[in-house]
């Protein structure tokens, strides 16, 4: 196996579509040395994108945020203009694993390693958010939702790697929130998770709202009818009944060794409802 | 040995013995200079790596291990073969030498089959990988009552039901029948106004040590070894890995490493035998270390239960029967800890009529191991959850039915003996008596209480203490310190010699220098490596006492030890000024020569220890989580040693439990393969899942053991599987009956009631 | 596999090593630099055991490799201690009777030093869930809370 570590994205690119049958990308490697260590995948190059700049800076752009592929979910959340605007996202990515794995883990990791239970990505796709692609061909946009393709699986082709991600602008009254059940207090893989966005009038309506439930399916789910539950109510007790059912009903989980079919169709919709009001709460604080 | 009379120990000030001094080996530890198993390197060491059966069960047909022999770097590779034979063996040993290395049939996922020694670990990787194991797979069975029925796959076509008569025809997976109790169960259940029966289900866990078994051995062309390993018992370990090898034990020399968790995971062997083997054969040393899949799919976890139990009593509180059937499988061999299950069930309680039956069940899982107080949590938490429903039954406060049947002196136990001086009723008053019992409940809060009992035991133990030439002692024990136990010894031996507490150092000696201990188990270290301590320190003192009157001229029986010197007893032996230990010691060339003491012992009379725990429990109705919220330990400990470490065996003990009944379990899938071999998904307490736990020793002291000493490693995880589904059944408004209670099994419990469902 | 020669900076020294292009940073550590501080017991981030700081992140050795330390700065258990001097982590563990077997220990005083670096006044929570990555079998937890409180409280006295 053969470790490089390149100083520019076009070199990255350059190894990744070059002669390596197996080439992998490392950022945090927190799934990926764990995938090596159990023998699940054995690469043959590592790309190491560490020293890329612009890689791991969070920076402001067309009002929203530039986050660099390599940036570390301990980085995203002593950052405090983005706790700021998107605190969803942020927790979300917080809550994967331990303070350890946070001094590792990226969000462009988390949502390449394709997980079905992948904890930052329902936050993400509530939030618009674009992943950046750099290839041979050059770069390219994707919304989020669109990078997971299958479990393990993402639409990236050979030589293409996620160079940042991106946050749009906010929109003033928005707040957002993700939650998931786990059996312990940290530490665990979401049995359940849930993502809310959502925006609100002058009036306390709420115009506009996204929904992701994860962990329930084999990707990450956008769940519009969700968010039509929500949108042009005042987030009230009947519109809430609402989305949990549609939450519920959204669900295409399995039984595994972490929950049942009926436990995590039961706990999204639960979870919705927690979730939304986390938002609504952080909506009507927010400028 | 007995307590010193009762009046000395109860009004004695002891002058070190109660105190909290820092442990001697406390700055390795938090250095991270402190050698554990894995840390030991040597030159020319080789990597041993283990190949393990995919399968949990199948016929081994062939094993062609030629081109792993072949590849470059390779030393060594071994099979069953590279064994001895088995046929002299006992039966317990034989089976350890199976399960070591499977012959014939891999018993179960992870059962090793066989071994290389390789110059790197990508090397002994790479052979393991070209090692060509032609296998039969065969139907498995994983579950204890699955393994049972009749038509059920038969591990051992030679096991037949022991403890029945006449002997059964057919071979099965039920190695034994045991049972226990006393009186006339059917008159006593005729009599009870109330009976509640039900029937529980627990699943496997594991010890969950956090250092994964390690060993480096190198075996000579002579046939002489050495081994250094963390373990639990280095002359256990001798023993077995010297019958195993067809090695003289006096030819094999094991050292204990500082040792990185054991619970009773560690009392046993499983990848010694195999670097041994491998060395002898590569005539190199050979490090063998388990990954964490390892050490869960082919250590020893503990066994998954079926418990049945049925209690009856009078309406005013008093147990006029107690039953219980309890069905325990071991993995593949036989030797479950349900004899222990039966014998602890109704331990706590003062019971004119009581029946226990044990069933030890094998099936296609991994050996199992000790795992602190063997069998007794399990059979705790169905005996104490009935006893929780039988008080709401009867309309009574679950405490005072505890109170009204708890065992006392004069107590004939289920089991059998009648108890000395014991601290059950002292427990459950504590308990009462606590700011905890009367704290008001949070919402959906529930708090349960629940007793638990442990035999504890003596067992084979000597110590050797030798007076240095400055006068500070080294005293040498046999027995592993897995809790903090040297500190202990140095406050015996510093009691009884009188001198400070950091004048004695206390080592753990390898086997070559000293006499055969048996293992650190059953809570016996600070009970008989203590007691054993005090009587090697009092041979000293009777020895230096000779030395002092030598000197005077004096007989020795004039010359009385107080407060760490010689001094003559009275006026008329003679005026001399008193002789400090270092001043003896200084002059003992003069004297006859070097000083010290031992004592050697099969110690009997380790005291029984109950404790009564009680915790709050809040249950999330929606979800299914359950948050401890607070958690409070009432445990009897004869004599506290050292009151911070019986304090950190309460907490620590507690917290297995809480891992144990919330969310540590095996999970296996329809194919017989574990699920869950990681701490990803087995899923242990972290520091974020619980409060701090609060701690209340009592004394009673133990009869047996000169200062009262009681074991505390192991009663304190017997009580809280049951403490807590009592309070989650109560905060989830239905009963618990499974373990462990995760949130999916809690919300199910919770919609069935609901539903109206009976569980 | 090549091997990868590493030049980094452990605990204040200049040191270089040869590694696998795949060797955790945790096996250099351990096999090939003699600090065998930090354990391994899980091999997959999920018990904090071999937790050291790089470039005064905390993260999990074993899920570094060795050539990412190239530039970087690391610091082990073995750094902690000030010649003879304890860190007042290490004397309040000893102190609370924070450890029984002590193998979880060199990675919760990593893991706590990183910790009260950034919060020195933590709370009961922010303490257990900083060392919710660091698992212990032996204590329940309770002794090391008291002991990194202990700990924080000394060093705010200065």
């Amino acid at each position: 196996m053969q470790y490089e570590a390149p100083t520019t994205i076009n070199a990255a690119v350059k190894l990744l579509a070059g002669k390596a049958r197996t080439p992998r990308v490392l950022g945090g490697g927190t799934d990926l040395l764990v995938q090596m260590r159990t023998g699940r995948i054995e690469p043959d190059l590592l790309v190491d994108v560490k020293r890329i700049p612009g890689m791991r800076d969070i920076t402001a752009k067309a009002g929203g945020f530039r986050i660099g592929a390599a940036v570390s979910g301990s980085e995203l959340g002593e950052n405090k203009a983005l706790k700021k605007a998107w605190p969803g996202v942020v927790e979300a990515a917080n809550l994967i694993g331990s303070t350890q794995i946070q001094g590792r883990a990226t969000l462009a990791g988390n949502l390449c390693n394709a997980s079905p239970a992948a904890d930052a990505v329902p936050a993400l796709v509530c939030a618009g958010a674009v992943a950046v692609i750099a290839g041979p061909k050059g770069k390219r946009s994707v919304p989020v939702e669109k990078v997971p393709t299958a479990p393990g699986k993402t639409c990236l082709k050979k030589g293409e790697l996620v160079e940042a991600i991106l946050l749009p602008k906010r929109a003033p009254r928005s707040g957002d929130a993700y939650l998931r059940l786990i059996p312990r207090s940290e530490m665990d893989i979401a049995v359940v998770g849930v993502g809310v966005n959502l925006t609100l009038d002058a009036k306390g309506v709420c115009t506009a709202a996204r929904v992701s439930l994860g962990a329930v399916a084999a990707q990450v789910l956008l769940v519009a009818d969700a968010a039509k539950a929500l949108i042009g109510s005042k987030v009230d007790d009947a519109a809430l009944d609402k989305l949990a059912a549609a939450c519920s009903a959204a669900c295409r989980p399995i039984d595994d060794k972490r929950g049942t079919k009926e436990y995590r169709i039961e706990v999204a919709g639960v979870l919705a409802r927690r979730a939304a009001q986390i938002a609504l709460k952080r909506a009507k604080g927010s400028k | 040995m007995p307590l010193d009379p009762q009046a000395d120990v109860k009004s004695r000030k002891f002058k070190v013995v109660g105190t909290r001094p820092l442990r001697p080996d406390g700055i390795d530890k938090v250095t991270g200079r402190a050698k554990f198993g894995a840390d030991a390197t040597a030159p020319g060491m080789l990597i041993g790596r283990v190949l393990r059966s995919p399968h949990a069960h199948a016929r081994i047909r062939k094993i062609d291990s030629s081109k792993a022999e072949k590849l470059s770097g390779v030393k060594a590779v071994i099979t069953a073969t590279d064994f001895v034979d088995g046929a002299d063996l006992d039966k317990g040993t034989r089976d350890v030498l199976v399960n070591v290395m499977a012959r014939g049939k891999a018993l179960y996922e992870g059962h090793a089959v066989a071994a290389v020694a390789a110059i790197n670990a990508t090397v002994a990787k790479k052979a393991l990988s070209l090692i060509k194991v032609d296998y039969e797979v065969l139907p498995h069975v994983t579950d204890v009552d699955e393994s049972m029925k009749p038509g059920a796959p038969v591990l051992h076509d030679d096991l037949y039901t022991g403890g029945v008569e006449p002997k059964l025809k057919k071979a099965s997976n039920v190695a034994f029948r045991h049972e226990f109790g006393h009186g006339d169960i059917e008159k006593g259940f005729k009599e009870a106004d109330v009976i509640v029966e039900r029937s529980y289900k627990t699943e496997a866990t594991h010890q969950g040590y956090i250092e994964p078994h390690a060993c480096l051995a190198s075996v000579g062309p002579d046939g002489q070894g050495e081994l250094w390993v963390c373990t639990q018992g280095h002359f256990m370990v001798r023993n077995t890995c010297a019958a195993l090898l067809g090695m003289d034990v006096s030819k094999l020399r094991v050292t204990a490493s500082e040792i990185g968790g054991g619970f009773g995971g560690k009392t046993t062997v499983f990848i010694e035998p195999v670097a041994l083997a491998l060395s002898r054969k590569a005539n190199r040393p050979v490090k063998v270390v388990m990954n964490r899949e390892e050490v869960f799919k082919a250590t020893g976890p503990t066994s998954s239960t079926s418990i049945d139990v049925k209690i009856g009593a009078k309406r005013d509180g008093r147990i006029t029967a107690a039953w219980s059937e309890l069905r325990y499988q071991g993995g593949a061999f036989p030797g479950s800890p349900v004899e222990f299950g039966a014998m602890t069930a109704f331990a706590c309680y003062d019971l004119e009529n009581v029946k226990t039956i044990g069933y030890d069940v094998v099936c296609n899982r991994p050996k199992q191991a000790a795992y602190r107080a063997p069998g007794a949590p399990m059979a705790a938490f169905a005996v104490e959850s009935t006893v929780e429903e039988l008080a709401h039954k009867i309309g009574m406060n679950s405490m005072d039915l505890r109170l009204k049947n708890a065992a006392k002196e004069g107590t004939k136990s289920s089991y059998g003996p009648v108890y000395p001086p014991i601290g059950i009723r002292a427990t459950l008053e504590a308990a009462k008596n606590h700011p905890h019992y009367k704290a008001p409940l949070g919402p959906n809060t529930g708090r349960g209480v629940a007793c638990g009992f442990w035999f504890n035991f003596g067992g084979q133990t000597c110590t050797s203490l030798n007076i240095n030439i400055d006068g500070t002692v080294a005293l040498a024990v046999g027995t592993p310190d897995i809790g903090g136990s040297r500190a202990s010894m140095c406050l015996m031996a510093a009691e009884e010699l009188g001198i400070p507490y950091d004048k004695v150092r206390t080592i753990v000696a390898d086997t070559s220098s000293l006499g055969y201990n048996d293992v650190t188990d059953g809570s016996r270290t600070t009970f008989a490596s203590g007691l054993a301590t005090i009587n090697a320190a009092r041979d000293a003192v009777k020895k230096l006492c000779e030395r002092a009157a030598k000197t005077w001229g004096i007989p020795a029986d004039a010359v009385v030890w107080e407060d760490g010197q010689a001094k003559p007893a009275g006026a008329n032996a003679g005026n001399f000024p008193p002789l400090s230990l270092a001043e003896l010691a200084a002059n003992a060339a003069n004297t006859g020569g070097p000083i010290a003491g031992h004592y050697e012992i099969n110690a009997d009379g380790a005291g029984v220890s109950f404790a009564t725990h009680m915790v709050d429990a809040e249950v999330d109705k929606e979800t299914g989580k359950v948050e401890i919220k607070r958690y409070t330990v009432c445990q009897d400990a004869g004599k506290a040693i050292h009151p911070s470490y019986v304090e950190g065996q309460y907490q620590g003990g507690a917290a297995q439990g809480i891992g144990w009944a919330l969310n540590e379990e095996y999970i296996y899938g329809k194919d017989g393969r574990l699920q869950n071999a990681g701490f990803l998904d087995y899923r242990i307490p972290v520091c974020s899942d619980l409060p701090m736990i609060d701690t209340v020793i009592l004394e009673i002291p133990n009869p047996g053991h000169p200062y009262g000493v009681r074991g505390v490693g192991e009663t304190s995880i017997v009580p809280p599987m049951a403490a807590i589904a009592n309070a989650v059944s109560a905060g989830a408004g239905v009963r618990m009956t499974q373990l462990p209670m995760s949130p999916p099994k809690v919300l199910k419990a919770i919609n069935g009631k609901k539903a109206g469902k009976q569980h | 596999m090549s091997q990868v020669r590493v030049s980094t900076k452990i605990n204040g020294d200049a040191i270089e090593f040869l590694c696998e292009a795949d060797e955790p940073l945790l096996d250099v550590l351990r096999d090939r630099l003699g600090l065998t501080g930090a354990k391994e017991g899980c091999g997959t981030g999920d018990c904090g055991a071999c937790s050291v700081t790089v470039d005064g992140r905390l993260v999990c050795s074993c899920l570094v490799l060795g050539a990412e330390a190239e530039g970087r700065e690391i610091r082990t258990i073995e750094g902690m201690a000030n010649g003879e001097q304890l860190h007042p982590l290490q004397k309040q563990f000893i102190a609370h009777a924070a450890l029984q077997c002590g193998i979880c220990t060199p990675g919760f005083l990593v893991a706590a030093k990183s910790l009260l670096e950034r919060n020195s006044n933590p709370s009961e929570h922010e303490i257990r869930f900083w060392l919710a990555g660091n698992l212990c079998r032996c204590t329940g937890y309770d002794k090391i809370v008291r002991a990194v409180q202990a700990a924080a409280a000394e060093m705010r006295k200065g």
